[in-house]
């Protein structure tokens, strides 16, 4: 289970871009290509090695004036199924 | 432009074997038992005009293969050109001859991943497949570089008989190079694997007991070594989804700059491919008749046609299919439902009970 005050970032070799050819977002790492669904790329974009889970989280939360404990579980459940694949750094 | 009820869809990975030549002679290589010679490589050009078409034809992760692809002096030129394309560049790489120095400067490049090949996890029997003494040592050293450096690194190992029964050890050693990812593969048998199989196959015993020690390790090594590994398809009972349907979508490109559908599709007898030196990517990747020939479903005669795994396993291997049954268009051998596949386990069971040495890549 990840701090709440832990920061994710994505290390060298896992990117998050824009896939013009096929319209939609993708996470690319090592021999994977993901597709990132709707609350996925959420999370995703708040990324940036510098915001702790918990900033992430109150961001979601005011950004989509839903309920922080049912985000942060989702958080946490994203990060762990990225942890497992080793496509995120979390200090 | 559809074949049959399906749209073409766009590829998503290339692998560009960007020369032939390497210092290694495993038996099992995947480049053609008829390799190309430095003097029909593209030029640095060439390659970067493929990239680009690759780029505009909607692929995002390239695999820079070969052969060794730091044989070419121009690799880091290459990596910084597909970086600034925003591609995905992963160095399929046997990490010999490639000093410090050299790394610093493919990382500098944008370099995104290194695969590293590792033959067994001893020196004295990973040089012995590698047909390469010192060939172990160097792999470790630059194992070394890569994780200090901070580019993430996946350790490949392909299985075969002289080396299934050290495969904990060669877990381990993925885990202790600092590897985040370890692919395990085995031996294909077409091109020089067909030439060794009776060298290479391992029996079914030893399979299984293989994959029972890769699934224990999986739990044990969960969150710090991601292991992929495959049933080798002589002793599965369905085939691979072979590149995940043909033409669907990866291609390869070969030094000269022949477009396959796969590293192996030259083996198939009867037909041609086209060269991006003389045609677009796209040109060949949507109208070339051989990326046509098996695409979709229409092409597939019985027991394939009306099978439930039509869209699951596209058929299988065409390459397999080819080498086993002489027909191109034939069910793999390897799925129960073919006529071939008693067959199939007949020679796998006495290939896997001779002893025979290995004839090692050369040119």
């Amino acid at each position: 289970m990840f701090e709440e005050d832990a920061k994710p970032a994505l290390p060298r070799g896992v990117k998050l871009q824009f896939d013009s050819a096929r319209d939609h977002w993708v996470l690319l790492g090592p021999e994977r290509i993901l597709k990132p669904d709707p609350v996925a790329l959420e999370i995703l974009k708040r990324i940036d090695g510098t915001k702790s889970i918990d900033q992430i989280v109150e961001d979601l939360t005011q950004t989509f004036n839903a309920d922080r404990g049912q985000i942060l579980k989702d958080v946490r459940a994203f990060l762990e199924g990225l942890s497992d694949k080793r496509m995120i750094d979390i200090k | 432009m559809t074949v049959g009820s399906t749209d073409i869809p766009a590829p998503m990975g290339l692998l560009a074997e960007l020369t032939h030549r390497c210092p290694l002679k495993c038996p099992y290589c995947s480049n053609p038992v008829e390799l190309e010679r430095r003097s029909v490589e593209m030029s640095t050009d060439d390659w970067k005009k493929v990239f680009s078409q690759a780029q505009a034809l909607g692929v995002l992760q390239l695999h820079l293969s070969g052969g060794e692809p730091s044989a070419r002096g121009d690799l880091e030129e290459i990596i910084a050109h597909c970086s600034t394309l925003n591609l995905y560049t992963n160095l399929i790489t046997a990490g010999v001859g490639i000093p410090k120095e050299r790394w610093q400067a493919l990382a500098d490049a944008g370099l995104d991943h290194v695969q590293l090949s590792v033959q067994a996890p001893t020196a004295e029997a990973n040089d012995f497949v590698a047909g390469f003494d010192g060939a172990f040592r160097a792999k470790i050293e630059s194992a070394g570089h890569v994780t200090s450096l901070g580019l993430p690194l996946t350790i490949n190992a392909v299985i075969h008989r002289h080396n299934i029964n050290t495969i904990e050890d060669t877990i381990e050693l993925a885990a202790s190079c600092g590897a985040r990812r370890l692919e395990v593969a085995h031996v294909q048998y077409y091109g020089w694997g067909l030439k060794n199989r009776q060298s290479l196959i391992p029996t079914r015993e030893a399979v299984l007991d293989c994959m029972a020690k890769i699934e224990a390790a999986r739990e044990r090594l969960s969150g710090s070594l991601v292991i992929d590994a495959v049933v080798p398809d002589y002793y599965a009972r369905f085939p691979k989804p072979c590149m995940g349907g043909w033409g669907a979508r990866s291609l390869n490109v070969t030094p000269s700059g022949k477009v396959l559908p796969c590293h192996a599709a030259e083996t198939i007898a009867g037909l041609t491919f086209e060269s991006v030196t003389e045609k677009p990517l796209a040109e060949i990747w949507y109208e070339s008749e051989s990326f046509n020939k098996f695409r979709g479903t229409t092409w597939m005669p019985e027991p394939c046609r009306s099978c439930d795994r039509r869209e699951i396993d596209w058929g299988g291997c065409r390459c397999q299919a080819f080498a086993f049954t002489g027909r191109a268009d034939a069910t793999d051998p390897v799925c129960e439902k073919s006529t071939f596949r008693n067959r199939l386990s007949e020679i796998a069971e006495a290939d896997a009970a001779a002893e025979e040495a290995f004839e090692y890549r050369s040119f």
